[in-house]
């Protein structure tokens, strides 16, 4: 048999199917493992092992429903930017992750005189003046108002959806990866 | 949307259980009944409300990189690069934002080496420099929106 892709996370056979199955969402009935099971060749009791060690080691970061934001009313979706001395920006973001408005929170590299900014987070909103009030809010609250900044709205979505990560693992798409 | 489909919404971003009645044991949480739980997914996926219900992958963790590109592009060639950017499989989540850098796009592929590959590729292809921006650190928020 050839090498299983996704060492050491696939350690039979079966493993590939089940994070296809799994990939293709969760059954809606009333025990999905069971009927996940079903088609790999997998007891119910063999999935759910699988699929805990998964979660536990971290290949899957966590299950549960994917909303498409915009279809929520969530339209005024900001990315702010900083230039946050380094020896400062973790102690900086997690004050940022303080505040229930951010979604999300990373550290960058900076790319020249074109883009200076280190510290990156997200506000999803469903109105663009809040979201401005909240981002005052953020820069006033964390002490961050001698920092050069940016935000970014974003004015057109081309893609969200329908990519898949890998031509040659054609199990993961990239809807189930979090924006980056 | 009504209260079961907030209910759903807001009490499912966070996880689901992995037990032989995972909606048996979610539904209680949210004082649904299975049946009620199931109904609703249903439906919100039908609606495109939800694209999927499943899971969430940590693309790293799979071996490969994964990494945000930003590109300045002028508005009369924008319409042409973002075309042949999003020809690429391994491109989603390509945003337009206003800033001089107007396009920004997650980059996934399967082997490192490759990401490097693509966006030489695109940066023949379109004629203009691609700035790759790779997470350095993720610091924890909960992504979830409430509604």
């Amino acid at each position: 048999m050839s090498a299983l892709p996704f060492d050491p996370w696939f350690t039979d056979p079966r493993d590939p199917a089940l994070f296809e199955a799994l990939q293709e969402g969760l059954p809606l009935v009333s025990r999905p493992y069971a009927a996940m099971g079903e088609r790999v060749g997998y007891t119910e009791a063999e999935v759910i092992n699988r699929l805990r060690e998964w979660r536990l080691s971290g290949l899957i970061k966590r299950l549960g429903v994917i909303v498409r934001h915009r279809r929520l009313g969530y339209r005024a979706n900001a990315m702010v930017v900083w230039d946050v001395p380094d020896t400062e920006v973790s102690q900086v973001a997690g004050r940022i992750c303080q505040y229930s408005f951010v979604t999300l929170c990373y550290r960058r590299p900076r790319r020249g005189s074109e883009w200076p900014y280190n510290l990156f987070c997200m506000i999803h909103g469903q109105d663009r003046e809040r979201v401005e009030s909240q981002i005052r809010q953020l820069i006033e609250g964390c002490g961050m108002t001698a920092w050069p900044t940016a935000t970014l709205f974003s004015t057109r979505c081309f893609k969200q959806r329908g990519a898949r990560y890998v031509p040659s693992i054609e199990t993961v798409s990239l809807e189930s990866i979090e924006p980056a | 949307m009504n209260d079961t489909e907030r209910a759903i919404i807001n009490g499912l971003q966070g996880g689901f259980p992995i037990c032989e009645r995972p909606f048996l044991a979610a539904a209680e949480q949210l004082g649904l009944s299975e049946e009620t739980l199931i109904d609703g997914l249903r439906c919100l996926l039908d609606n495109g409300t939800l694209s999927r219900f499943g899971p969430m992958y940590h693309a790293e963790r799979l071996g490969g990189a994964l990494s945000l590109v930003a590109m300045e592009i002028p508005a009369a060639d924008f319409d042409r690069v973002a075309e042949l950017v999003n020809a690429y499989p391994e491109v989603a989540h390509n945003y337009a934002r206003d800033h001089a850098l107007n396009m920004w796009f997650v980059l996934a592929t399967e082997k490192p080496e490759r990401k490097d590959w693509i966006l030489g590729d695109i940066e023949r292809e379109t004629g203009y420099p691609a700035y790759d921006m790779p997470k350095l650190a993720e610091y924890f928020v909960g992504l979830r929106l409430e509604v």
